[in-house]
């Protein structure tokens, strides 16, 4: 129960093609991330799936369904706002239930769904409360409470995190996280922010213009990235691109992760120079100027006490480096 | 860095400067009200004596209240004015919503054309239309009832309620309309239970600015309702108005009276305007 499939999906506005050709299959009780940059038609995408921007060519299929015209109400799904959007006039317990009512359910059955759902999310306290009434991560816990208690088959997360402060953040996606461990519902979750995607998804799902760029498990992602965008999105702190000729090496770049480097004072190696240093404690951040290379960024573990001007010697691990060619494209070249 | 202290007298400063000009200012608008109000309860005599003075024991004479009350039918005068700018102000605030709501929701071709087409009516004051209006009026034999004074009014009010809530309705979450929209609640009731509330505060603005001109109108009354039965209250005060002797006494009382409602309506409106409600929505 909760199948999603999106077949050659486009959308576009006026002349201006958002969602270009889209073909993706959401198993039953996935969790599955669309990341991307601002603009690559994610948020689109999911407002497609939920019923909010019709589609303009292609189909969307829930449960084998095809639902291309079927109102938002009766594609049994329920959706999570990045601005909470809860009603402001109605109390939490009204917030949570309106679905329900809505869709004619006895008045018992509603007030105990909305019991059971508020229990889980720790809310049973406020339920008399309104919205205005409530710090932002309640008010986003309401959202989410909205959602459960319609027992879709198919939970749509736009960006819920991105009002929230750092620490609430990490903590209601941990939630979010568990939540889905309970429900074991099918999931669909746009954001902006990769540390999101790979500590929540399955699968993530990486977008840029329209178009999906690679579909795949977070770690397949990191250690297998299609193209030059997928490796350098995923990830952080950022991929590092060298100069592939200046290495000696084939296509364009050469991507090295910065957990992939080691520095040192003094043998063979890129030579650079030190332009500023992060301390965070459990790592450091170092990132060293290098001709041609530009901006390099190393990652290391524990506390080091370099200081900016600094002239250092890095060794990329080429073992784990990725290659490209001139568009962006892995290259795979065979061990010499 | 201002030291805090003087800073905080100065602005104690620009308060009191800018309440002085506020006070200076109502006091000034006020003033003619506050006349008519004293006068409307004082001898004729006195009021041609001494216009600014205060009714005394001497000069307090309640003459005017009296004509006005035992002559012509001022009650009935009041309610049809009533009558009138209740009615065309709900259906000035409904369909001007309702229009508002639709233009800044949905995107449908002709949209800012249908937007400029409505808000045109701002431009061009209703009254050039007279003939026509009388002669539509005549033709589907409405001329002296109530109806046509609300049509022309209600005509008279959308263009303004349209362009100022149109503004309000865009910024209605749409996250909000979103949701309800998967909770599965009709269009109508998004409209009616999300919308409005949220732009009450613009409904209550627009409420003012449309039902003071309908209230102080002589020009449709004296035109499409002139008949004894449909007079409006302005319209009746007109019988004390001679070509050559004026009852002074009753003309103020009848204004007198005619101010209180539109205050009772201006404080019912007023109160909407707190917007409390629209907290904690989104974000």
């Amino acid at each position: 129960m909760g199948q999603l499939k999106l077949e050659n999906a486009c959308k576009s506005f006026g002349t201006v093609d958002v969602i270009r050709d889209v073909n993706l299959e959401v198993k039953d009780g996935e969790f599955c991330v669309f990341v991307g940059p601002s603009g690559c038609g994610k948020s689109t995408l999911l407002r497609m799936i939920a019923g909010l921007e019709d589609i303009s060519s292609g189909d969307i299929l829930i449960d084998g369904q095809v639902v291309n015209t079927t109102p938002p109400s009766q594609r049994e799904i329920a959706m999570v706002f990045q601005s909470y959007a809860l009603y402001p006039h109605l109390n939490v317990r009204d917030n949570m239930g309106l679905g329900l009512k809505q869709a004619g359910q006895p008045k018992a059955q509603v007030a105990q769904s909305v019991d059971r759902a508020a229990e889980m999310l720790d809310l049973s306290a406020y339920l008399t409360r309104r919205p205005g009434e409530l710090s932002g991560g309640q008010r986003q816990r309401v959202a989410i409470g909205r959602a459960i208690v319609r027992k879709p088959k198919l939970f749509l997360f736009d960006e819920p995190l991105s009002n929230l402060d750092a620490a609430l953040r990490v903590q209601t996606r941990i939630e979010i996280a568990n939540l889905h461990r309970e429900l074991g519902a099918t999931i669909v979750y746009v954001t902006h922010d990769q540390v999101e995607a790979m500590t929540l998804a399955d699968r993530i799902v990486v977008l840029r213009d329209g178009r999906i760029e690679q579909v795949g498990a977070p770690m397949e992602l990191y250690n297998n990235p299609a193209n030059e965008f997928v490796a350098g999105f995923i990830g952080s702190p950022k991929m590092n691109f060298l100069n592939a000729s200046a290495l000696g090496a084939p296509g364009k770049s050469v991507g090295v992760r910065p957990e992939h480097i080691t520095l040192s004072d003094s043998g063979a190696g890129i030579d650079g120079r030190v332009s500023h240093v992060e301390h965070l404690g459990g790592e450091t951040l170092v990132y060293i100027n290098a001709d041609p290379h530009g901006l390099v960024t190393v990652r290391l573990f524990g506390e080091h006490a370099y200081s900016v001007n600094d002239r250092l010697i890095m060794r990329p691990d080429m073992a784990r480096a990725f290659h490209f060619d001139d568009n962006g494209q892995r290259l795979h070249p065979t061990p010499a | 860095m201002s030291n805090p202290i003087t800073s905080a007298r100065g602005n104690l400063g620009r308060t009191a400067a800018a309440h002085v000009i506020l006070i200076a200012y109502t006091i000034l608008a006020l003033y003619p009200v506050f006349l008519i109000l004293i006068n409307s309860v004082k001898q004729r005599r006195a009021i041609f004596n001494d216009p600014l003075a205060l009714p005394t024991a001497e000069t307090f004479d309640p003459i005017g209240f009296q004509t006005v009350l035992e002559q012509g039918n001022f009650l009935l005068y009041f309610q049809n004015s009533m009558i009138v700018t209740v009615v065309s102000l709900f259906f000035v605030l409904l369909f001007g919503a309702m229009a508002a709501f639709a233009l800044a929701e949905y995107r449908f071709r002709g949209n800012l054309l249908m937007g400029l087409y409505l808000a045109l009516g701002i431009m061009i004051p209703i009254r050039l239309g007279t003939v026509a209006i009388l002669e539509i009026m005549v033709a589907a034999g409405l001329v002296n009832t109530l109806t046509s004074l609300v049509l022309v009014y209600t005509a008279q009010g959308l263009p303004l309620a349209v362009f100022i809530l149109q503004e309000f309705m865009r910024q209605v979450s749409d996250d909000l309309k979103n949701a309800a929209r998967i909770d599965g609640l009709s269009e109508y009731r998004i409209f009616f239970t999300i919308a409005l509330p949220l732009v009450r505060p613009a409904m209550a603005t627009v409420a003012v600015f449309t039902m003071i001109p309908i209230w102080n109108d002589l020009w449709f009354p004296l035109i499409l309702a002139p008949g004894e039965a449909t007079k409006t209250l302005t319209l009746g005060s007109q019988i004390f108005l001679g070509q050559y002797v004026t009852d002074w006494n009753a003309v103020l009382a009848a204004l007198s009276l005619a101010i209180f409602p539109v205050v009772v309506l201006y404080l019912i409106f007023s109160r909407q305007l707190i917007r409390g409600i629209t907290k904690g929505a989104v974000k």
